[in-house]
């Protein structure tokens, strides 16, 4: 499988701030790649650079193989973004906007093609009613078929479903994955809504404080092995000197408070609860959770108490 | 880029804002023509007062007259209308969040930058041509033609009524050239904003605090003059300066300080280039964060 985002050692300094700090990574063709990360990490600050709107401290970017800097037209020509909300002309219909965007991404319009774009994202009804007037999932689905209408090969989403109703957020989620299976497009999707992205991508990046923090498939992410028990218990200090001297002194993760957490295999959550009833935990809860959205949580807290220490 | 200017026009002029300026022209250049109308005597007879022994024949209070007296009014208010347009061009899209999604298409962003201004200029001529039609043309049908006379603070100018018109023509073509500085003023600084009250308001500031140095006749703004856009841009008056014979016969045709005139539009010229110039350097560093 081809690259068609190759990006290395890229950076960007605000003055003291690092918003993105030497991050490398690879999206293949035909991929939906899930892009995450707290508000803050720097997926924003990433897709702006992929997208030309900001220079790079450092670093290179390629996209279909050739360098950014020096084919940004040709390039730019392949791509369709929605960027965080997505901001049109509120004084303009839906039909202007996506007209007037379509002639700016270099294709010939002609009144079908833009109808037919407007009716897969489901706006035929409200195409000559000015934007001001349609609701936040309404302005995201024409921000994508603006994304569309010049059938790019990449297409970037930032943040697609942020302000959306469920239903939006499904519909959102639903045209995605109609558009990597059925059209074939890559995509790179940003989130901070981690449970969005272990529906629908099949790699993802996580990214915090400008930092990568992994790369692999979501497959890998969900394995079983790398459960997160989330124990919590009233007794606290007595628990985690019994883990401490345990056989399950490896499996311990940290602890604060009431709360400690564990790693292992899924099949040994059992086993765990008997023997931490028969050491006299006071068991309040007792939470496995092998989703991604539990695993992105271990690493930026991870992060965090290793800032906090060093600092 | 004729397609991005299309497209700059076809977002301007789908604004209602827009439109403030052309009602605003409208509304004063009729409010002075129907005072004029009604007590405009009165106010000849006023300028006429100081002056003695000088018979007037003819009619004073014609088109081009009421023409002349809109055109003093309105050049020194119409910056503040072009400015709304001028100052809403790069603040405004970064103010709405659409700069982003421009700047992502496969467009260069120096080509983006001059049709925007393109754009804005066509609106500033627009606005000129406006009032041409309102204070000109109107004029003449309401008040009928005859010689220009036009008082100054020493002389009385009378320019026959065949030698008036391709006058003010010149007039607004300086007009345009000195309007469109102001666009470009607002242009630039709207790059700096992303509201585009702030560069409305810089522009505007700009303007009326250089417009006060040129008018105060003290020594120290007297030395600043020259280095001021805005005392370059009442040059159109020049057209108005005609050459005299030594038996104070008006010179038909003739132009009292041409080299003047050509030296305030050259020096307007430079300025409209130096803030395009230094608005397309400038964009093409900037970074996006709107």
């Amino acid at each position: 499988m081809s690259a068609i985002i190759q990006v290395s050692n890229l950076s960007k300094q605000y003055r003291e701030v690092k918003a993105v700090n030497d991050i490398s990574f690879t999206v293949n063709t035909g991929d939906i790649y899930g892009f995450l990360g707290q508000n803050g990490a720097g997926k924003s600050t990433t897709i702006r650079m992929l997208l030309t709107l900001i220079e790079p401290t450092a670093g290179t970017i390629e996209l279909f193989g050739k360098n950014l800097n020096s084919h940004r037209k040709a390039i730019l020509r392949q791509i369709g973004a929605v960027i965080e909300k997505p901001d049109l002309y509120k004084y303009l219909t839906g039909y202007e906007n996506l007209s007037l965007f379509a002639k700016m991404s270099g294709v010939a319009v002609n009144e079908k093609k833009l109808n037919d774009q407007l009716e897969q994202v489901g706006l035929t009804e409200r195409a000559h009613s000015k934007v001001r007037t349609y609701s936040q999932g309404m302005k995201q689905r024409l921000g994508i078929a603006i994304a569309l209408i010049h059938d790019p090969q990449l297409i970037i989403l930032d943040e697609p479903t942020n302000g959306l109703d469920p239903q939006g957020i499904a519909d959102i989620r639903n045209l995605i994955l109609h558009l990597s299976r059925h059209q074939g497009k890559t995509i790179l999707v940003s989130s901070h809504l981690l449970h969005e992205i272990e529906l629908i991508a099949n790699r993802m990046l996580i990214i915090d404080k400008g930092k990568k923090i992994m790369e692999g498939t979501v497959a890998a992410l969900v394995d079983p092995a790398r459960t997160m028990v989330h124990l919590e218990v009233t007794n606290p200090q007595q628990v985690v000197t019994w883990l401490q001297s345990s056989k399950w002194s490896a499996n311990l993760q940290e602890h604060s408070n009431n709360v400690i957490l564990l790693q292992m295999n899924k099949p040994q959550v059992p086993e765990l609860t008997a023997d931490l009833v028969n050491a006299g935990a006071n068991i309040m809860a007792l939470q496995p959770q092998n989703s991604l959205e539990s695993y992105f949580l271990s690493l930026t807290t991870e992060n965090r108490h290793v800032d906090t220490f060093t600092n | 880029m004729w397609t991005l200017l299309q497209i700059e026009l076809f977002k301007i002029f789908k604004r209602p804002r827009t439109y403030i300026a052309f009602i605003a022209i409208a509304a004063i250049v009729i409010l002075i023509q129907l005072a004029l109308y009604l007590d405009g005597k009165t106010y000849i007879g006023f300028l006429l007062q100081s002056i003695e022994r000088f018979n007037v024949e003819g009619k004073i209070l014609n088109g081009y007259f009421v023409c002349y007296f809109i055109l003093q009014t309105l050049l020194i208010h119409v910056p503040l209308l072009i400015a709304l347009v001028g100052g809403d061009m790069i603040a405004g899209e970064a103010n709405m969040g659409t700069l982003r999604l421009l700047i992502s298409k496969p467009i260069s962003r120096s080509t983006l930058l001059v049709s925007k201004f393109l754009a804005s200029s066509i609106y500033t001529l627009l606005l000129l041509i406006w009032m041409a039609i309102l204070s000109l043309f109107v004029s003449l049908l309401v008040f009928g033609s005859g010689d220009l006379m036009v008082f100054q603070s020493q002389v009385i100018i009378q320019i026959p009524q065949s030698d008036v018109f391709w006058r003010y023509l010149a007039a607004f073509g300086f007009a345009a050239i000195a309007m469109i500085t102001v666009a470009a003023l607002s242009f630039f600084l709207s790059l700096f904003a992303e509201n585009s009250i702030g560069p409305i308001v810089a522009a505007m500031s700009i303007v009326i605090v250089c417009t006060i140095l040129t008018t105060m006749d003290l020594p120290l703004f007297l030395s600043m003059k020259p280095y001021l856009f805005t005392s370059h841009m009442l040059g159109w008056k020049g057209f108005f300066d005609i050459q005299a014979t030594t038996g104070n016969s008006a010179v038909p045709g003739s132009i009292q300080n041409l080299p003047g005139i050509l030296r305030s539009a050259f020096i307007l010229i430079v300025h409209i280039v130096g803030f395009v110039v230094a608005a397309v350097v400038i964009f093409k560093k900037k970074d996006v964060l709107s």
